[in-house]
């Protein structure tokens, strides 16, 4: 275990799951927007409703609509630059359901161009974040790797097209998860990888045929600056992968 | 991480109230009555207590902190350490070289129990901040392996059962105050160990009944903020007050 899992992260208080984690959901959905926010609809669930007032659960997570990090001192003011900005939000709550985790939070974000995202997302302790659901899919990552999610007609050839345009830019994938609607519908992949994504084959990659969409998530989580790093708990960090999540090992107090 | 906990201490604001305006202004009456010479403990304690107020409050009212293990506990390590630098004048490297003990005892917790209040209680949590405090203090005296890690275990057997009952759920009360205890009980059982009164009980089965203790403690007292000090009437009517976000 690092030194830096267990002294740190430098962070806005007062909690490392309902004020730090907040914040990281609120980046990683600007991320998957991929540019700035306008507008967001953002819902509380469970702990985040019951306790997200008083942790300024609130105002971190539209802190990170706005690109703030965990450190950044103007988190607890972020309400009044999301209005020079031009960041139009509200913030209700929601039952989500009794096997999602306590700290949950669903997002419909919109950003300049008009392009939306719905987004479900939790903090599961220590600051570490976790996507459920992007755009009403499971998808499952937890935004420590660089990940892209793609988008793509159910038809032979594009998992070999995808995965060999990586293996050109000597991207090395560390796991991958499939989905699809149906035969013959609409399919998505989930790669999570051990190098960043050059931006170039993004665009490669959109411009694949059958490629619907492209979306790409780099949180920079476990090696941004040494204050960002990202710290297990001795509870939570075994062999743990999946959304549903029976503990709250949280270290919310913590 | 050090110069970020000493800028968090040097930073701190008495004007600042936290959300609930529950906390704010305690670092500062410490430091008034340590200057009028009033307290029992004497100045190096009460210097100790400061920042460690100082900087929960500081957690509580959304000022940058390094949390240590974690953001509810990250008063205990810092007062400890930066009271005893004050107070012996180290030089920084030692200080340091501190800062990794303390990790490595956090370290040892995280991988055996627990070090998060709703994983394990505030045993877990005030708890494993005292422990590492209480190893770098002795590290600091000049203790070897077996003193550190007997004033590691000795303190986690003070904390033991502790239970993580935070008012409304904010990380405010009794949290703020927590951390001075952690703090004040960190040099209790640093001084036991360099006197060479050790944890009579292996440190490795002192945590582990830690964790068979926060196993066994119910949700309630598990930072849902239902149980314990949260479920006092008092505790409940500031819960109904603050409300739930919608
Ligand atoms: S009572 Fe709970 S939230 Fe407060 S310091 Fe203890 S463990 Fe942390």
């Amino acid at each position: 275990m690092n030194i830096l899992d267990i002294i740190g992260p430098v962070m806005v208080g007062p909690s490392s799951s309902h004020t730090a984690g907040a914040v990281r959901i609120g980046l990683a959905a600007r991320k998957l927007l991929g540019e700035e926010v306008r507008k967001a609809e953002i819902y509380f669930h469970g702990s985040f409703m019951a306790t997200g007032r008083g942790h300024g659960t609130d105002r971190a997570v539209v802190a990170g609509l706005l690109g703030f990090a965990v450190e950044d001192e103007r988190i607890p003011e972020s309400f009044a630059y999301a209005g020079e900005s031009g960041l139009a939000f509200s913030i209700r709550g929601i039952d989500l359901g009794d096997d999602v985790h306590a700290n949950t939070v669903k997002m419909n974000i919109c950003g300049e161009s008009g392009r939306g995202l719905e987004v479900i997302a939790s903090s599961i302790g220590g600051g570490r974040i976790w996507i459920d659901e992007i755009d009403g899919l499971n998808i499952n990552v937890g935004g420590e790797y660089p990940t892209l999610i793609v988008h793509n007609l159910d038809e032979p050839g594009h998992v070999t097209g995808v995965t060999s345009l990586l293996a050109d830019r000597s991207v090395n994938i560390a796991a991958m998860q499939l989905y699809r609607m149906g035969r013959g519908g609409e399919a998505v992949m989930v790669l999570e990888c051990d190098q960043e994504i050059p931006g170039e084959a993004i665009l490669c990659l959109r411009r694949l045929d059958g490629i619907r969409k492209v979306t790409y998530l780099n949180m920079g989580i476990g090696h941004e600056t040494e204050e960002g790093h990202v710290r297990l708990s001795g509870e939570d960090n075994h062999g743990y992968k999946g959304k549903k999540m029976g503990f709250l090992a949280d270290r919310a107090g913590g | 991480m050090y110069e970020a906990m000493r800028e968090a201490v040097r930073a701190y604001d008495p004007a600042r109230a936290s959300k609930s305006a529950l906390v704010g202004g305690e670092g500062e009456k410490m430091r008034n009555a340590r200057e009028a010479g009033n307290l029992i403990c004497g100045d190096f304690i009460g210097h100790t207590m400061e920042i460690a107020l100082k900087l929960g409050e500081s957690n509580a009212c959304m000022r940058r902190i390094v949390a240590a293990p974690t953001a509810g506990s990250c008063g205990v390590v810092p007062a400890v350490l930066l009271a005893m630098e004050a107070e012996r004048g180290f030089p920084r490297e030692r200080m340091i070289h501190a800062l990794y003990v303390a990790a490595g005892i956090g370290g040892v917790i995280a991988n055996r129990a627990f070090i998060a209040g709703a994983a394990g209680g505030c045993q877990a949590e005030i708890g494993t901040a005292s422990a590492m405090a209480a190893g770098a203090a002795v590290f600091l005296m000049g203790g070897g392996a077996d003193a550190i890690a007997s004033a590691a275990a000795l303190t986690l057997k003070n904390l033991m059962g502790l239970v993580c009952d935070p008012v409304a759920g904010l990380v405010e009360i009794p949290c703020v105050k927590r951390n001075a205890m952690g703090a004040v009980n960190a040099l209790i059982c640093a001084d036991e160990a360099l006197a060479g009164i050790y944890s009579k009980i292996p440190p490795d089965q002192v945590i582990d009944a830690m964790r068979a203790v926060g196993k066994a403690m119910p949700d309630d007292l598990k930072e849902t903020g239902t149980g314990g000090l949260a479920a006092t009437p008092w505790g409940i009517e500031v819960g109904e007050k603050i409300g739930p976000l919608s």
